[in-house]
């Protein structure tokens, strides 16, 4: 910059901050066009009323939940209440310990149950397995064709537990779609028909697959796990076989009932459905394994076509979040209406305006012409904001709360602060005596310094609120964040340069009545006076000069140049008596030389 | 306008002065009484009015209400649980605020539906709370550990910029100040401490370490090459850049508070209270007190600070010699400077 003019710098400063606007714009614009954003931000449930609530996790035992049960929880409360037919709904962790679920509309009874209950994992014997498909009607065997069972099952892989009702239902069943997730629980005594179920996506890949099951009784509840992990599966000679498995692992209940099962199953020759067994999640089965062994150690290992790095890691994190079951109580809910979010919404767009306006109205008091180019810095600051705000809300759904809508009309005082230091900063070195584009040269090093320091402090203070603090604090440190930067590139890219501009002006250069930079208000007469006449340079002011004058307000004046003689700092005293010195070195010197002593 | 500028001018040139460094004894004493007074008060009137996040409890707001009675929404209450305490108020023209104390979730759901049948209006107009006992204190927690960390954060970051920890300490004081008289002020007077004011407490933190560092940033300018300075004391030299940028701290500080005023004034007339009220009441006494302790707190904390300091007490010492020799007092003394109270005369 330095080594071109201030004023092409400036107006290539400008150029760059427009195309960043236009390229913002073009962007949202795109989103727009294709119905995938809105010009509008997207809103929070406070503003257009919804459901949100905090759900604290709880175990049975009080155990701590790490984040990675947390996460599993999310995505266990994510899958039941899409499956619920609520639309649009968000589950999310907040902080290490709360989860918070934010919908639409009051959710039903069934909603709020499923959300709050704990996932349901155990392991139960397989009796019979089939396609996931119905069998179609014509081809269904009659209820009553069914054979009988001979007796009252003995154990959990009697298949006495096979009743024509439950082969009824078994045919009847359909394993294509998921799950009602609200459904009656499995009874954990009995058998029961149950789906795993597959996305397409997954078939295609190979990666999953749709059947059907008739289980026994619970055999062993997820509880009893100890843990689960994934890996690359190793012969017994070390080699690693380069096929991903589970490694799963029991408590001593747990070994000894998994040796149980291995025992029983384990003798059925491979292919028969009654070798497996099925590990079931909230009563959808999550894989189906043949029992290979006897595991009489609680050690087991799950493998199977279509096992990656992904869905080992899926299934894993799935088997060790059933060792804890999770439920949740809800610390806080809100049930917001739509009509008294909109008013809230209204009245704070109100107040933001009417905040606003009285800004204007004070710089232009204080500041006069110059105050209107706050009032163009803040507006300026107010698109981007906006702009980013709304490209926020397509790419990272994020949504503009009430906190946050105050934390961008406080952010209309932090953001004309930046002026305002500037603005100080050139009256002071007008006051010391500097020419207009020079005062505003030199101010500018000063204050950029100032305005980084404390921005700065502002951005931490944000970062720290927004990664530590839980509920609606987040959202506001985020727009103050996001406020902060908006005022650095404005105050940088638009605020400066104009005001570099503006200083070459005959109206503000000039150092017009109205400017706000009128060089006699501030103590000082201009250099150039208009009409070609230029300022003389006087000698420092002594009493002498003053003589002819007479009255209170002379005096006082006089006093003052006096106490300003003394309380000059170190600069103005040497460059005053370089003045005296040698009248004819202009002001352009004495500026060069206080910045050079400054950078000592 | 000429005048404000005059008066600007009057400030930068050391003309006017105010005694913000050498009167510190006086301002400390006041911003203790303050303190004190608003802490006694506090306890007084027994702790904190701490609002139904923090103690747990149910919140309707009913709004477009025709009949604004008060027992109707008591009545809905105990429908519900028959020794139900309600407060019910009617907090802005058409809007109800009913306020219970524990209650499951089940039944904060069951009183936001009779408070429709009670006030007739349908469900879109009725607005509902829960909170859980432990909430509060899960927020209070997480607020706790974030000022933990600004704090250190901040205090690491302005040490590195200033190059002197005693800076970075003063303004730290300084804000620890201005957070204890706001909750003071929020104790002595009842207002309600929300979540919503805690945000605005956390901003507070900011904004006076903010206004801090633009005061600092001009002490830091003037003091740099302060051993050249035969005229002014090192305390001198702290004062003249406070007063050189008390235009600025005015001015700043009147526009943070208009469109902060402005929430508030609309939130107590239309809204009644709510998220947007409670910030902007916290950020409003913040402001001010902020902009305060800068000036009479932060400022003259650090030229205390560094009064024992070698190379401050040399220069003031030559300084002082220099002055003595020369008879004549600096013109400050005699607008303010306490001569009895040589505070940077280290």
């Amino acid at each position: 910059m330095a080594s071109k003019t201030p004023a092409s710098a400036a107006r290539r400063t400008l150029t760059w901050l427009g195309a960043l606007i236009a390229l913002m714009a073009v962007v949202l614009g795109i989103g727009v066009a294709t119905h995938q954003a809105t010009w509008a931000p997207r809103l929070a449930l406070d503003l257009e009323g919804g459901t949100q609530m905090v759900l604290a996790p709880e175990t049975a035992g009080g155990q701590r939940v790490t984040p990675e049960q947390l996460d599993q929880a999310v995505e266990i409360i994510r899958a039941r209440v899409d499956g619920s037919g609520v639309a649009e709904a968000e589950v999310a962790t907040q902080g290490a310990e709360n989860v918070v679920v934010a919908m639409p509309g009051t959710p039903d009874e069934q909603t709020r149950r499923l959300i709050q209950a704990s996932a349901d994992m155990e392991f139960r014997a397989v009796l019979q397995s089939g396609p996931a498909e119905p069998v179609a009607e014509d081809q269904r065997t009659p209820k009553d064709d069914f054979p009988k069972p001979e007796g009252e099952p003995k154990d959990a892989y009697d298949p006495n537990w096979l009743t024509p009702d439950l082969l009824d239902e078994f045919q009847k069943t359909d394993c294509t779609v998921p799950r009602d997730p609200g459904a009656e629980p499995l009874p954990t005594d009995k058998a029961a028909v149950v789906c795993q179920t597959a996305t397409e996506e997954q078939i295609a890949e190979g990666t999953g697959q749709s059947a059907k099951y008739i289980v026994g009784p619970q055999v062993i509840p997820g509880t009893d796990i100890a843990d689960a992990t994934n890996d690359m599966a190793n012969t017994s000679t070390g080699v690693s076989t380069n096929q991903w498995v589970v490694n799963l692992s029991f408590n001593s209940e747990g070994t000894e009932k998994f040796r149980e099962v291995t025992q029983k199953l384990t003798p059925y020759p491979e292919g028969d459905p009654r070798k497996q067994f099925a590990i079931i999640l909230d009563g959808t089965v999550l894989s189906a394994p043949q029992s290979q062994a006897v595991i009489p150690n609680g050690q087991a290992q799950i493998s199977g076509p279509g096992f990656n790095e992904v869905t080992t890691a899926e299934l894993a994190e799935q088997l060790s979040y059933g060792a804890l079951p999770i439920s949740f109580t809800i610390e806080s809910e809100q049930q917001i209406s739509a009509t008294l979010g909109q008013d809230q919404l209204f009245w704070g767009l109100v107040a933001g305006l009417i905040g606003l306006l009285l800004v204007a109205a004070y710089q232009f008091f204080q500041y006069r012409v110059l105050g209107l180019l706050t009032f163009a810095s803040i507006i300026v600051a107010g698109v981007i904001t906006w702009l980013a705000i709304s490209l926020l809300g397509w790419s990272d759904n994020y949504r503009l709360s009430l906190a946050g809508i105050a934390g961008l009309i406080v952010a209309i005082g932090l953001t004309a602060d930046s002026f305002i230091v500037y603005f100080e900063r050139i009256k002071d070195e007008l006051r010391a005596g500097s020419a207009i584009d020079a005062a505003v040269r030199e101010g500018w090093k000063r204050a950029s310094r100032t305005i980084w320091a404390s921005k700065a402090v502002n951005l931490l203070a944000a970062a720290v609120l927004y990664f530590v603090a839980v509920g609606n604090v987040r959202g506001f440190a985020f727009t103050l964040g996001l406020t902060a930067i908006a005022d650095l590139i404005v105050v940088f890219w638009f605020t400066h340069p104009m005001m570099v501009l503006l200083s070459q002006t005959r109206f503000i250069g000039g150092g017009h009545r109205m400017s706000g930079l009128d060089p006699s208000l501030l103590g000082r007469e201009p250099l150039y006076k208009g009409a070609g006449r230029v300022r003389e340079f006087k000698t420092p002011p002594s009493d002498q000069t003053a003589q002819g004058a007479s009255g209170g307000a002379e005096r006082r004046r006089r006093r003052s140049r006096g106490e300003a003689a003394r309380r000059q700092t170190i600069a103005e005293r040497r460059r005053a008596e370089r003045e005296a010195a040698s009248p004819a070195a202009g002001t352009t010197t004495t500026t060069s030389q206080r910045t050079q002593e400054d950078g000592q | 306008m000429n005048r404000f500028a005059q008066w600007g001018n009057a400030l930068y040139t050391g003309h006017k002065s105010y005694p913000f460094v050498q009167r510190w004894k006086t301002w400390f004493a006041a911003a203790a009484i303050l303190l004190l007074v608003a802490g006694g008060l506090t306890l007084m009137r027994g702790g904190f009015n701490l609002g139904i996040e923090f103690r747990g409890g149910s919140e309707f707001v009913v709004s477009s209400v025709q009949n604004t009675d008060v027992a109707a929404g008591e009545q809905a209450v105990r429908d519900v649980a028959a020794d139900g305490i309600a407060t019910v108020t009617n907090i802005a023209p058409g809007t109800m605020r009913v306020q219970t104390e524990r209650m499951d979730d089940a039944q904060t759901l069951q009183v936001a539906q009779n408070l429709q049948d009670a006030y007739g209006v349908t469900a879109d107009h009725v607005t509902s709370n829960f909170v859980g006992p432990t909430w509060g204190a899960a927020v209070s927690q997480q607020a706790l550990i974030g000022l933990v960390i600004f704090v250190v954060l901040v205090t690491l970051f302005m040490a590195l910029y200033f190059r002197t920890w005693k800076m970075s300490l003063a303004a730290v004081i300084g804000m620890l100040y201005v957070v204890a008289l706001t909750a003071g002020i929020y104790g002595a007077t009842g207002f309600e401490v929300t979540p919503s004011a805690v945000i605005g407490f956390l901003t507070i933190l900011s904004y006076a370490l903010y206004d801090t560092v633009v005061v600092f940033d001009k002490i830091r300018e003037n003091t740099q090459t302060v051993h050249e300075d035969a005229d002014r004391t090192f305390a001198e030299n702290v004062n003249l850049a406070v007063n050189q940028t008390l235009v600025r701290s005015i001015t700043t500080s009147v526009v943070g508070i208009l469109p902060v005023g402005s929430i508030l004034f609309i939130g107590a007339g239309l809204l009644g209270a709510g998220t947007l009220s409670d910030i902007a009441l916290a950020i409003f006494v913040g402001i001010i007190v902020g902009t305060m302790a800068t000036l009479f707190i932060q400022a003259p904390l650090y030229a205390l600070l560094r009064r024992g300091d070698g190379d401050v007490t040399d220069h003031d010492g030559a300084v002082l010699a220099r002055r003595e020799s020369s008879g004549r007092a600096p013109e400050g003394a005699t607008e303010g400077v306490d001569g009895t109270e040589p505070a940077a005369r280290a």
